[in-house]
């Protein structure tokens, strides 16, 4: 009896030590995949890295059939895009934010924004993309043709006003959360100072969520950065940069992420491939020091 | 504070109003693109669109059977394995919230949640489509599984933080082994907070195009193999909205409809349970 006890409490050491183990293991694989991540790409983009240099990426030229490769066309389209789109989507994401988290916190009709909000961010963006291309476009064309433009209708203006949608809910959803964590003994005190409502927003509830807003927006950003689909049916995939701003806001041109999206299954030859891969390592550098400090920001906001 | 309060109400009505504007124009893209989405799609689906593979060019009729059976097949495979996997990483990380592995894996999961997924279908091609010569559906759930894995974490972490000590202490002081008090006790304590991060993660990945470019590829005849390029559902609404026949615009407004459907049932499955549960997520 003893013995068989004994036996029985031996193998569920052995069951809970591998237990422990696996969950050991399962975290460890994570550590590895993002790691593993960083090294393919970093690997992958030597022969481009060796190539082109640090030069790459103000090169004003992507040719690849004579074999030139710059980056800065992709540079460029990427930064406006992503800062077109988060212009427009700031009063919305801050409107949102106030109205949910200020105004009307409860009830049916904050239910129904917030359940639409959520809505917005679950539709996929192939299908931001189509409907983009197909309802969007013919718009800003006619837009572009009553303004003297080239009427391209795709380009780097209608790509933006369907990442602004895209983003909106990110913004705004970690918006909500911090606008109601603003202690209420504050809001109270400068309503007890005679306050109007809007002047507790602006004076109270904004400068103490400032900094997670500002996070918020950073966590927009990095969305918007990597947002590949919606905005490759609709950018007009160009390398060549237009030549007057108004052409190059609303005419075609190329993110880093449509140009991989478009071309890799393309590159026919190491150097090509490698200076793809590189935008992609870029890319993923980026999103991931804007997102590193958005997390760190906001950690740093809940703890106070 | 010169201004009469009487200025200063009204200046504060009209700020009300110029939030509430904004904040509900919102919702207004979103009726837009879905009304324009069932408008389009609705009257493409009859049996014949759910149960054949795309028409040529010239030929009217097709369906999306190739497609539907891909998505299927790939979200599956990446769920048979990110779910384990993230559930394990999550007990770890709510169990073990101080040690070192635990803060570099917490980062890593935010890093692996911001990383566009264009960049994810690069790395799995040099991970499965170039050593094994060819795009397979295996590699697209692969990167499926990826993008699914930090949303299984963080959702299995956050609900089992929320369960109280004594719950596993309870169980402990019975002289349940470790493994069995998690398995046992805990993960079905907080099943439905676990369940409904499952539900969001596989309506994240079911519309996710950008990974499967690289991977999965797309095929125009229906395939059951995991070695051998498979379509889904976004894919082939990027090739066929993308190309200029209109036979095939209609198919992917079809298939556009069908995905919105899964889409959004998913998330209102995942809504309805954080309800009822009243988890967090």
């Amino acid at each position: 009896m003893e013995n068989k006890r004994l036996e029985l409490s031996n193998s569920q050491l052995k069951w809970e030590t591998l237990f422990k183990r696996i969950l050991i293991a399962m975290s460890v694989l994570l550590l590895l995949i993002v790691l593993g991540v960083f090294v393919t790409l970093v690997i992958e983009s030597l022969p481009s890295i060796k190539a082109l240099g640090i030069g790459y990426l103000w090169g004003k030229v992507w040719d690849p059939v004579q074999n030139i490769y710059g980056a800065y066309p992709f540079l460029l389209g990427t930064l406006l895009t992503s800062f077109i789109a988060l212009i427009i989507s700031i009063p919305f994401s801050y409107a949102i934010a106030i109205y949910l988290g200020e105004y009307n916190p409860k009830g049916w009709l904050s239910d129904l924004l917030k359940n639409t909000v959520e809505l917005i961010a679950a539709v996929p963006s192939i299908i931001y993309g189509f409907w983009g291309l197909f309802v969007l476009v013919p718009l800003i064309r006619t837009l572009e043709i009553k303004l003297g433009i080239l009427p391209y209708g795709i380009g780097i203006f209608t790509a933006s006003i369907i990442l602004a949608v895209m983003i909106i809910p990110y913004g705004a959803s970690l918006g909500i959360t911090l606008i109601r964590m603003v202690p209420s003994p504050l809001k109270e005190g400068a309503y007890a100072l005679g306050a109007t409502r809007w002047e507790v927003i602006r004076s109270v509830i904004m400068p103490y969520t400032r900094s997670g807003l500002f996070a918020g927006v950073l966590l927009s950003l990095g969305r918007a950065l990597g947002e590949t689909m919606a905005v490759t049916m609709l950018i007009g995939n160009t390398s060549a940069i237009g030549d007057s701003f108004k052409n190059i806001i609303f005419g075609p041109s190329n993110t880093m992420a449509s140009v991989i999206a478009n071309e890799f299954t393309e590159a026919d030859h190491t150097e090509y491939l490698s200076a793809l891969i590189e935008l992609g390592l870029v890319l993923f550098l980026v999103t991931v020091v804007i997102n590193l400090i958005g997390k760190r920001i906001i950690t740093k906001f809940t703890n106070n | 504070m010169e201004a009469k309060i009487g200025t200063r109400n009204i200046k504060s009505i009209f700020f009300k109003g110029i939030i509430v504007f904004f904040a509900f124009l919102i919702t207004v893209p979103l009726i837009i693109v879905l009304l324009y989405i069932i408008k389009q799609g609705a009257s493409q689906i009859n049996w014949r669109f759910l149960s054949h593979v795309p028409a040529p060019v010239g030929e009217t009729g097709g369906g999306i059977i190739n497609a539907l059976v891909g998505s299927f097949i790939m979200v599956m495979l990446a769920a048979v394995v990110a779910i384990p996997v993230g559930m394990a990483a999550g007990i770890y990380l709510s169990e073990n919230p101080r040690t070192r592995l635990a803060y570099y894996t917490g980062l890593c999961v935010d890093i692996l949640q911001g990383v566009p997924s264009i960049v994810v279908g690069i790395v799995v091609y040099f991970w499965l489509v170039k050593p094994l010569g060819t795009f397979s559906a295996l590699s697209g759930s692969a990167a499926l599984a990826i993008m699914m894995l930090p949303i299984v974490i963080r959702s299995t972490e956050q609900t089992l933080k929320l369960l109280p000590d004594s719950l596993k202490e309870a169980a402990l002081s019975l002289g349940v082994p470790y493994h069995r008090v998690i398995l046992k006790v805990i993960v079905p304590c907080g099943f439905a907070g676990i369940l409904s991060g499952i539900t969001l993660s596989i309506a994240r990945v079911i519309g996710e195009t950008a990974p499967l470019l690289f991977t999965a590829f797309g095929n125009p005849y229906l395939s059951g193999s995991i070695t051998k390029p498979m379509e889904s559902l976004p894919h082939l609404i990027f090739t066929y909205a993308t190309s200029p026949y209109d036979d095939w615009h209609n198919l992917a407004w079809g298939a556009s409809f069908i995905l919105l459907v899964f889409v959004l049932t998913l998330n209102i499955i995942t809504k309805v349970m954080t309800r009822k549960w009243k988890v967090q997520l």
